[in-house]
């Protein structure tokens, strides 16, 4: 072996050597969650663990599905982030339309305004937002985490670049056949928009699913809790205690669903997450 | 086809204005209203009820003395420079080894590094304070494992700020080697090639090719998480339930829990209003000042 091949070598060898250590880091928790949610309790406390129990079990599995209907939170958060998707995706795919196929007054105004809304911290209005929820009274229901965020500016300036590429002829095309511009919308840009609506609806549905601090202040009552506040309520629980095979299973309950989506459409979704960052 | 006509809108321009103006409507209510009204409140001690009483700039002036606040300040600033440089960089090299055509399992590696950053920050943050904690968490055992000493991670002032730094980092890694990995594809690569073949060696043409040229996404990287790192909230309330999120002696407590506990623990609507434009100033500043600085450095 000549000295240039065996430099080539060493030099795969080292960087796949750092790939494989940074994916082990990355792995460890899922693994170790996935582990110690089917431990008994008194294994979870040892300097001695297993990867795999020998008393492993679905113990703590049944009792979040039987006692705490687990399922019906699994079903919650199904049902929020599914509405807010597809209203989002509604109002910032008509609104990115608006934007990129339409001459008006202010209109440059108007969309300088909306990418500077992006700058404005959340904190910020945090307060006078929960007392309009309070007035509304979106409490313990889901309106509060749906409608605030259905148009919002990130997606608009994504279906805006978006639905630039299409063609006016098309438009054209549909407006001579006496099309109107609603009609336009929903039957010639809404089907050749599929692929842009599946990357933002990934992420709108990924952030929704996640959302945790807007969920902890609205939701009061433990039937109408999305999955991150049901994993927090392992702490408190039932007997008062923290119960870690409880809090990694509901963990691993809330974490699946969106593997698997994001698994299944990985490309369309890193094409959203990058397409939001460098253009 | 319908026409602009000079002086009166088309038809289709009132089209435009309809597609556009549910953004508008949803800002102006959830957006702009409160953005106004919490400005009012800060002149106020508002608690919820009645009418309000204004008292000047006294919510700011207590701003002033609050060690709480300042030490919120202080704390994002620190958390900032525990992972934000070690990220960022780790980023940028993980993105140019992938990138690099003789790496084989790309789209694997991509996949396993990436997936942290879908899980949800309550789940992560369980995790994270199992495997960290003092006596039983596998990041201690396997330091004992090698004879080196138990840290307590979780237990004290630096400990818990750097276990914060792991979580966010192990957190958002993958999305910012994403985010780099899409930079590197724009560049073309026979200019680093041309470089290796002139003589430079890969860190020469790393630091002097790469990094230059990349400028761009790793501002925009850097400014997401100096915003992230201000704003930490589900991941202190996750990794410290104990103290609320505030951390080891208000370690690792940020502006954005301060304000969350003094609205909806404390009901200082005012007060937290104030704090609350303070915080938009703060971080308004550092992102500008970040402008200049990665302006500068280009000349």
């Amino acid at each position: 072996m000549n000295p240039y091949k065996l430099q080539q070598l060493v030099t795969d060898i080292l960087l796949h050597g750092i790939l494989i250590l940074v994916s082990l880091f990355m792995v460890l928790p899922f693994v170790w969650m996935v582990s110690t949610s089917f431990k008994p309790e008194n294994e979870v406390y040892t300097t001695k663990p297993t990867l795999i129990s020998p008393n492993s079990s679905f113990y703590a599995y049944e009792q979040l599905i039987v006692k705490q209907n687990i399922l019906n939170n699994l079903k919650n958060s199904v049902v929020v982030s599914t509405l807010y998707t597809l209203a989002a995706l509604f109002f910032c795919s008509l609104g990115g339309y608006g934007f990129a196929k339409y001459k008006f007054k202010g209109k440059n105004l108007l969309f300088t305004l909306l990418l500077g809304t992006l700058v404005i911290p959340p904190a910020v209005g945090m307060v006078p937002q929960y007392v309009i929820f309070l007035k509304l009274g979106w409490i313990d229901n889901y309106w509060g985490l749906i409608v605030p965020g259905a148009a919002n500016a990130f997606g608009i300036f994504f279906m805006r670049q978006y639905i630039s590429t299409i063609h006016n002829e098309l438009l054209d095309a549909a407006r001579i056949d006496g099309a109107n511009e609603f009609q336009i919308y929903l039957r010639i840009i809404l089907p050749i928009i599929v692929p842009g609506l599946t990357s933002l609806g990934l992420i709108f549905f990924m952030a929704s699913w996640n959302s945790y601090l807007w969920p902890l202040v609205l939701l009061k009552n433990p039937e109408n809790f999305t999955l991150p506040l049901m994993i927090r309520m392992q702490i408190h629980g039932l007997t008062g205690q923290t119960s870690f095979p409880y809090q990694m299973a509901a963990s691993v309950i809330s974490i699946v669903p969106l593997l698997v989506i994001f698994i299944l459409f990985q490309r369309r979704f890193l094409e959203g997450i990058t397409a939001g960052a460098i253009k | 086809m319908a026409k602009s006509q000079s002086g009166k809108m088309s038809k289709q321009d009132w089209w435009g204005y309809a597609f556009i103006s549910p953004f508008y409507i949803l800002f102006a209510v959830f957006g702009l209203y409160p953005l106004l009204f919490s400005f009012v409140l800060s002149f106020t001690d508002w608690k919820g009820r009645g009418p309000l009483n204004f008292i000047g700039w006294a919510n700011y002036a207590l701003m002033l003395k609050d060690n709480v606040f300042w030490q919120s300040v202080q704390n994002g600033v620190i958390i900032f420079l525990i992972y934000v440089p070690i990220m960022t960089f780790l980023a940028l090299v993980l993105a140019v080894i992938l990138n690099s055509p003789r790496i084989r399992g790309y789209k694997f590696f991509r996949l396993i590094i990436f997936l942290p950053y879908i899980t949800n920050m309550v789940a992560a943050g369980f995790v994270f304070q199992s495997l960290l904690n003092q006596e039983v968490g596998l990041f201690n055992l396997a330091l004992e494992a090698i004879g080196l000493p138990a840290v307590p991670w979780l237990n004290s002032i630096w400990g818990a700020r750097v276990s914060l730094g792991i979580l966010v980092t192990w957190a958002w890694l993958g999305y910012n080697m994403v985010i780099m990995l899409a930079g590197l594809q724009t560049i073309d690569r026979e200019l680093t090639e041309a470089a290796l073949i002139d003589g430079a060696t890969p860190v020469q043409s790393f630091f002097y090719i790469t990094v230059p040229l990349m400028r761009p996404v790793i501002l925009f990287s850097v400014i997401l998480s100096t915003i992230g790192s201000f704003g930490l909230f589900t991941e202190l309330v996750s990794l410290f339930p104990q103290s609320q999120g505030m951390g080891p002696l208000n370690s690792t407590v940020t502006p954005l829990l301060v304000i969350f506990r003094q609205t909806f623990n404390n009901f200082r609507f005012g007060y937290a209003s104030a704090l609350g434009y303070s915080f938009f100033a703060l971080i308004f500043v550092v992102t500008v000042l970040q402008f200049r600085f990665f302006d500068r450095s280009e000349e």
